[in-house]
């Protein structure tokens, strides 16, 4: 039996939708947590670039590690922090293929650092989409690499100290190093300018890999209101107040840039500019 | 089919390990350096990409057998080497292989342990081979070659194993056996077929998507798949189990050994039966599975069985599962890299007579 919504419905155009590369299996993602929104930004870029078909979705460990149940793609479930050995495995034997990882920062920054570092130094031509949120999150709220000092966790109840704990690292900075990665950004999905701005450098990653130009990561400075402890909008703040000030947001190489720089009589954008504007 | 002619050539454990992985369909090797099986990926290096192969040297062998595992995810016939302690660190990788069914083949070339331990021959990762292949129920199929023919006859059946039964295979050999020369009848390098997995990940057109996992948050899910992977080893029981027999037709005395062992214990049986002595050999080539019936039926005509090993005593339980208390089983092991004489074993050949 149609409604009058229905009806009016019916006449009018939808434009805002799930995208197709995302199921519509419901998310079990805390409320006020950012992987809603990473998931939603990375599915939209596979539909514009309409890569659906040949993308690869890595599963790894941590809140997301049923990120196969969300993506709709072939999917590959990794151990704890191998994603990105996983990622060369399958993108050296398919190399046309769109491979990316979805990894926190205990996956990322933890256990498995020898192999993100190793694979973006050998600038292996895949996207990694790198959720920090200071925390264990699936664990309940242990300390990670990435944790702030002073931040407490339940593995660090006093608060993060630089004497007992030692002090945070900063992924971007320390891939930026190598001369493997071709597009490495951080951003993060507080308000809307800084979403379109975590979309547009999500967008350049998966755009550096199908042009074979490396190593691509985006660090996206992400919530996790309950192991912080505060609402949705306290650790959107959060963000915003804290964790910016040691996590930069910032396009750290960008070699897509300087390939249309080359080609283009105009000067590339500065990197950062669109960011600085959020 | 009528196999192709083969050429004879000399060459080492490894070189023969390397290149029967070529015969066999590999087309992507990735590995780490370790002693004694360095060869292995040096020669990968040097002849993968000839065949239109992919060579890569990973950062550990943690990193190594994950490529492995996308690579098996993706399709390919791939294969990693390491010696024990290298061993060691894949087994969280194998786990998921073995998990997440995955084909794959891998050679340990077993060293002296445990911890670093040095670069002598040992069988002391026979519980690392046929049971630790990580946590949780799942084994590795386990191949055990006694010459550097068998090396490279058994890494190049091994790829299809690996596909038939979904699961790693592992050969398993040793210090010696890699390094040893001996004549090797090769086949000619031939493009095979990529192997069919209908399961693999890919280009996703005109199928359901694949999901390579092994979380299965639903416990009676995940217990389906631990019987379906054993049903697996069930049928490969029933197909691939093998051994080979040597010596005295009416033995009093039966030996079990394997790998470098086995040849040992060719040579003592020989020198035995000069002095009247009766025994034989049952030498495995499958590990997992494991030939027990062959075992158990002998243990019903022989006095005393001698399980020969270089560890302190892993091959022997296996021995003495087969046996099932019919007859006394004995057990001449050393461990650190010290290798039996033929004098050894006739010693206790003749105690035991």
């Amino acid at each position: 039996m149609s409604t009058e919504l229905d009806k009016e419905l019916a006449g009018m155009e939808q434009v805002y939708a799930y995208p197709d590369a995302l199921t519509e299996t419901p998310m079990r993602y805390c409320p006020g947590c950012t992987h809603g929104i990473a998931h939603r930004l990375i599915a939209e870029v596979i539909d514009e670039l309409d890569i659906k078909s040949r993308t690869i979705t890595l599963a790894t460990v941590g809140c997301s590690v049923f990120a196969y149940e969300y993506f709709d793609t072939d999917a590959v479930q990794c151990a704890h922090g191998r994603a990105p050995a996983v990622a060369t495995g399958i993108k050296r034997v398919q190399p046309d293929t769109v491979v990316f990882t979805y990894q926190g920062d205990g996956d990322l920054a933890a256990i498995g650092m020898a192999e993100i570092v190793h694979a973006a130094a050998r600038g292996e031509n895949f996207t990694v989409i790198f959720l920090n949120n200071a925390v264990f999150g699936m664990t309940q709220g242990q300390m990670a690499p990435t944790t702030i000092l002073g931040q407490k966790t339940t593995t660090s109840p006093r608060g993060r100290t630089a004497e007992v704990e030692g002090w945070p690292i900063r992924i971007c900075e320390l891939l930026d190093t190598l001369d493997g990665p071709a597009y490495l950004a951080r951003e993060t999905m507080t308000r809307p300018a800084r979403v379109r701005s975590a979309k547009r450098s999500i967008k350049r990653a998966f755009q550096a890999q199908l042009d074979g130009l490396g190593f691509s990561l985006v660090e996206l400075l992400s919530t996790c209101p309950t192991w912080w402890g505060m609402d949705p909008l306290e650790a959107l703040r959060h963000i915003e107040e804290t964790m910016i000030p040691y996590y930069p947001i910032k396009v750290f190489r960008d070699r897509l840039a300087e390939a249309e720089s080359e080609q283009s009589a105009e000067p590339a954008p500065p990197a950062g500019r669109l960011s600085e504007h959020a | 089919m009528k196999e192709p002619a083969r050429k004879r050539v000399f060459i080492n454990g490894n070189e023969a390990c390397a290149e029967g992985a070529i015969a066999g369909g590999c087309r992507y090797f990735f590995g780490y350096p370790i002693t004694p099986q360095n060869k292995i990926p040096e020669y990968m290096s040097e002849h993968l990409p000839e065949v239109g192969g992919v060579y890569l040297q990973a950062e550990s062998e943690v990193s190594a057998i994950n490529m492995v595992y996308g690579a098996a995810a993706a399709g390919a016939r791939v294969m990693t080497t390491s010696s024990s302690p290298g061993i060691s660190l894949m087994q969280e990788g194998l786990s998921y292989m073995i998990g997440s069914e995955l084909p794959c083949v891998l050679v340990d070339m077993v060293r002296g342990g445990p911890g670093l331990g040095n670069i002598g021959p040992a069988q002391s990762d026979y519980w690392l081979a046929t049971r630790g292949c990580g946590h949780g129920d799942g084994r590795c199929i386990t191949l055990a070659p006694n010459s550097v023919q068998e090396v490279y006859d058994f890494t190049a059946r091994a790829f299809e194993i690996a596909d038939r039964y979904r699961n790693p295979t592992m050969v398993l050999a040793d210090a010696i056996l890699a390094q040893m020369m001996e004549p090797v009848e090769v086949l000619p390098r031939t493009e095979l077929p990529p192997p069919e997995r209908p399961y693999a990940v890919g280009v996703c057109e005109g199928r359901e998507r694949n999901i390579i996992n092994s979380l299965w948050v639903d416990f009676r899910v995940m217990e389906q798949v631990n019987l379906r992977v054993a049903e697996r080893y069930r049928q490969a029981a029933g197909e691939i189990t093998d051994h080979e027999e040597y010596g005295a037709q009416e033995p009093d005395v039966l030996v079990c050994a394997y790998g470098i062992c086995s040849r040992v214990c060719e040579t003592a049986i020989d020198r035995a039966a000069e002095v009247g002595i009766r025994a034989r050999l049952l030498r495995p080539k499958t590990l997992f599975p494991f030939p027990s019936a062959p075992i158990a039926a002998w243990a019903e005509r022989v006095k005393k069985i001698l399980t020969v090993e270089m560890s302190m005593g892993q091959f022997v339980e296996d021995v003495r599962l087969a046996v099932a208390g019919r007859c006394p089983v004995e057990l001449w092991a050393r461990a650190g890299g010290i290798v039996p004489t033929p004098e050894d074993i006739i010693v206790l050949l003749e105690e035991m007579a």
